[in-house]
């Protein structure tokens, strides 16, 4: 059976460039970029060079980027350290995040709320999932130590005004992070036009490697380090750099800003035609996030009285890969807090669908979903009636 | 290529089950339920612990074939546990099991394998199935009789049969752990056992206190004679045959015999006044694909543990029978099913009523 896999939010492959210039750094350049000798030298080197290249394709300067394991850890490194080092500072307890975070962010945010004694403040999200900056603007005050919101949202593809929060908390002095994760394979990431003082970035949404990933840290912003030991990364991450995969997420990111506008223009289309033709052929659906301002490769629905982990089951044995707003392995789904949320119904949020393109897409690929999709649809319908008589 | 869905639990029969059909060429995909538990005991819900899960899913991926985990525990709820709390309360020993088979694995479980375009389902029973001359499916025993599962199977119609797979009933448990180590999938068992996937390992009595208070009234205890000797913990407490747990002292030893449901008392009696020579059947499914039209010699089997015993079968209609013994049977218990075999094929079976 041919597969399309249809989720690229979730990951993309590697970039064939990408892989080509890691290749090196496995076993040529092996070295340890602490070391002192020569081996050690190429490396760090390479590590550097991977910097410049990563700090000037998002406007900073080298020193202000440092090498995470991910999107994941960036985010962690970005709460976690900033909080406990405003909190020695300033005194500051208060973390302001929206509803609609990735866990990344929304766990964290929890974690140092239940451990650590920092109260947060859940943001609220219009209808589309968007956070508006007058919602930030009344909740900010001196004592508030991190904002983070995110860039785009990896469910609802939906993108926040950025630039007008980042300039709300400038003004307080206070700072600002936002997860680009989702957001950095088509949207600029210029952290000066953005005003952002940290930023994550995580290196397989755009054609890199799973594994490494960024945050990018303005300098005076104060940050403690989470993960500690031979003081790599200035102090702020400890442990020996990854090098070959460092590597890959420079040429992947170069490529993804070089080649952005052919990208977006290429997954729009596909995207536009996916998006119609759900709402066309599927009785009972709802586009969900924000109908232009989205990420360009994202689709995302719901199906009234469909259960969605049942309907990827359903799009998988038919070869689709598409994924849902519950991620869900065991069979047990909840609807998506981010469409609660958003303010749907029940009964509508348990049935959502997300329907992600990237450069491979083909037009054909996309026409064999639409012809699938209303079949998929029917027959989760049909069994899930069955389920609750 | 033909696609056929395999029903998984993460043991060792159903991975070789889906291995063994993976080399035949089939298109195979793998499913498993998720059953309801009480709120909070999720995790110990033998049929599908997290740990059987990721197991199944391991295989699946070791397997190359796609995995899913079907969601059953809103309908397993509404049709299993009431089926097991409604037998209580008519005074039975329910086997929720067999409604299971019945309802949720060949009848929910299918649909959703029939929605993705598979023909057949397949599962890790220790059963084989014929096709006969006049076109009729045979559900027969295991080639491995010491594992033969066909009782539980006894309640699949000719239509779910033509749909069915079981890959395994031709070979001996030792031949399929050997199977297991040449396709390299794990070759642990899930330990043997009668308890109910939803009681979590707890005893059935504990359950029915927190879900059915109603039904644990206590009430007389009577002999075969009316008398009344003693006070029970309520009807649902005891099985037919129990001679532990009644509170009463008598020179001789005492066995439940009865259940009066209408006067919530229990009957007691001596061993010799225990066990029937002739019990009624309901609910028949003639598992062969023909209503027999006479009477007829079969080996009976009135538990999934019990050892079979000759008896003569008397079908009266469509799907009841009356079947009697040469000795009295000492553990006959409504609620549990009786299924008849003629060498190694399953005739039929049905509900013990009495």
């Amino acid at each position: 059976m041919k597969r399309v896999y249809l989720d690229y939010a979730a990951t993309t492959p590697l970039d064939e460039r990408v892989l080509e210039a890691m290749l090196p750094y496995f076993r040529q350049v092996f070295g340890n970029p602490s070391s002192v000798h020569f081996y050690g030298q190429q490396a760090e080197n390479a590590v550097e060079e991977a910097r410049e290249r990563i700090a000037a394709l998002i406007g900073a300067h080298p020193q202000e980027i440092v090498f995470t394991s991910g999107g994941s850890e960036a985010d962690n490194l970005a709460l976690r350290g900033v909080a406990r080092a405003r909190r020695e500072m300033v005194g500051a307890r208060r973390i302001l995040t929206a509803r609609v975070e990735h866990a990344a962010v929304a766990r964290t945010a929890q974690a140092l709320e239940r451990e650590e004694g920092f109260q947060v403040e859940w943001l609220e999200v219009d209808a589309f999932g968007i956070v508006h900056p007058e919602t930030v603007k009344q909740a900010l005050g001196p004592d508030v130590a991190l904002v983070s919101v995110m860039y785009a949202n990896n469910e609802i593809g939906s993108i926040n005004p950025i630039a007008e929060i980042a300039a709300l908390c400038r003004a307080q002095g206070v700072p600002f992070h936002t997860d680009a994760v989702q957001a950095a394979a088509y949207l600029p990431i210029d952290v000066q036009a953005l005003g952002v003082d940290l930023l994550s970035l995580g290196a397989h949404k755009f054609y890199g490697p799973k594994g490494v990933g960024a945050l990018y840290v303005r300098q005076g912003t104060p940050l403690w380090p989470v993960q500690t030991g031979g003081g790599q990364e200035a102090g702020r991450r400890a442990g020996t750099h990854n090098v070959p995969y460092i590597v890959g997420m420079a040429r992947a990111l170069e490529l993804a800003v070089e080649e952005r506008e052919s990208r977006r223009a290429w997954v729009q289309s596909l995207r536009q035609r996916v998006i119609e033709g759900v709402l066309e052929r599927i009785p009972q659906a709802r586009l969900t996030g924000h109908p232009l301002y989205r990420l360009p490769n994202h689709a995302s629905f719901v199906f009234k009285g469909v259960d969605g982990n049942l309907l990827l089951q359903l799009l998988d044995a038919a070869g689709f890969a598409c994924s849902s707003g519950s991620a869900c392995k065991s069979g047990q789904p909840e609807p998506s807090e981010v469409l609660l949320a958003c303010g749907l119904e029940r009964e509508w949020a348990g049935g959502s669908l997300r329907v992600t393109l990237g450069a491979p897409t083909t037009a054909e690929e996309v026409e064999a979903f639409l012809d699938v999709l209303p079949r998929c649809v029917e027959q989760a319908r049909a069994l899930q009636g069955e389920q609750v008589r | 290529m033909k696609r056929v869905v395999v029903a998984m639990s993460g043991g060792v029969d159903s991975s070789v089950a889906a291995a063994l059909l993976r080399e035949q060429g089939y298109d195979v995909v793998g499913m498993m339920l998720r059953l309801w538990s009480e709120p909070g005991k999720e995790d110990s819900n033998r049929c599908c612990t997290p740990d059987s899960m990721a197991l199944a899913r391991r295989v699946a991926a070791r397997l190359g074939i796609p995995f899913y985990v079907i969601d059953a525990r809103e309908i397993f709820r509404q049709t299993v546990v009431e089926y097991f709390l409604e037998g209580y309360r008519r005074g039975q020993t329910p086997n929720p099991c067999l409604l299971c088979n019945r309802q949720i694995r060949w009848d929910f479980l299918l649909r959703h394998a029939l929605a993705i375009g598979a023909e057949a389902m397949a599962t890790g029973h220790y059963a084989r199935l014929r096709r006969t001359e006049d076109g009729r499916y045979e559900l027969l025993r295991a080639v491995d009789r010491t594992k033969d599962q066909s009782y539980v199977l006894y309640v699949l119609t000719q239509e779910k049969l033509s749909r069915a797979l079981f890959p395994i009933g031709e070979y001996t448990k030792e031949q399929v752990r050997a199977l297991a180590s040449r396709f390299g999938l794990p070759t642990a068992s899930r330990p043997d056992s009668q308890d109910l996937c939803f009681l979590a390992g707890e005893d059935y009595r504990a359950f029915l206190r927190r879900n059915a208070p109603e039904m644990l009234q206590p009430g007389p205890i009577l002999d075969t004679q009316g008398r009344k000797i003693g006070v029970h913990q309520g009807l649902a407490a005891y099985t037919i045959g129990q001679r532990k747990g009644l509170g009463i002292a008598a020179p001789y030893p005492l066995y439940v015999i009865a259940k009066d449901v209408s006067a919530n008392a229990l009957i007691v009696g001596r061993a010799e006044e225990l066990g029937q020579r002739s019990l009624r059947v309901g609910q028949i499914n003639w598992t062969c694909g023909r209503v027999p039209e006479a009477p007829f010699q079969a080996e009976v089997k009135i538990r999934y543990t019990a050892r079979e015993v000759p008896g003569w079968v008397e079908p009266q209609g469509e799907d009841r029978a009356e079947v009697r013994f040469e000795m009295a049977l000492r553990d006959v218990t409504p609620g549990q099913a009786a299924v008849f075999y003629q060498g190694d094929v399953l005739i039929g079976g049905g509900i013990i009523e009495g």
